[in-house]
């Protein structure tokens, strides 16, 4: 799992079925000290998070199992990373919370 | 798994329902010469770590599962124990 912030948001209106409701975010890892790191990406967000917010997010199979719990009519999702969280403080040595 | 530091801690208050009650860590993960590498990652605690600890990170989907004893879990890292020491090329870490 890791963190990240919302940078932005995706839209598309033709989509697979299995995730037509998904409400996709743009979101940036960021490291303990709120720096970006690595390549921004698309999450598919499961807590009703928004933009500048820091989140932390799943990836892989852990990222479809909640949209299974929010939506259990659907099999299967296309998901590869997820949102689960919304930070409300990191505390980090040496760095203020 | 993978050595890491234990750099902190993160607080939330929404969140996935498998995660209510859980301490979340970030971890540092280490080069086997205890140098940071790499973006930290966040973890479910499973060992009583603290910051500064050195702890092995279970870094699996399907295993943190098992540990948490929760097929419905999206948790992907867990740690679950704490490292005295390591021994690498002749040298004893940290």
């Amino acid at each position: 799992m890791h963190l990240a912030r919302v940078i932005g948001d995706a839209h598309a209106t033709v989509k697979d079925p299995m995730v037509t409701a998904a409400k996709m975010l743009l979101i940036h890892p960021i490291d303990g000290s709120r720096e970006f790191t690595g390549h921004p990406l698309v999450a598919v967000d499961m807590v009703g998070a928004g933009p500048g917010e820091i989140v932390f997010y799943t990836t892989a199979y852990e990222a479809v199992i909640p949209w299974k719990r929010l939506h259990p009519d659907v099999p299967m999702a296309l998901i590869d990373a997820g949102i689960i969280g919304i930070v409300d403080r990191i505390d980090v040595e040496g760095v203020p919370s | 798994m993978r050595i890491c530091r234990i750099a902190g801690s993160v607080h939330a208050t929404v969140k996935d329902a498998s995660l209510e009650g859980e301490r979340i860590l970030l971890a540092q993960p280490l080069s086997l010469d205890g140098e940071a590498e790499g973006a930290p990652l966040l973890a479910v605690d499973r060992a009583d770590a603290g910051v500064g600890d050195h702890v092995l990170l279970m870094k699996e989907g399907g295993s943190a599962r098992l540990i948490l004893d929760d097929e419905n879990s999206p948790v992907q890292c867990v740690v679950v124990a704490v490292v005295d020491h390591w021994a690498h090329e002749g040298k004893v870490f940290p």
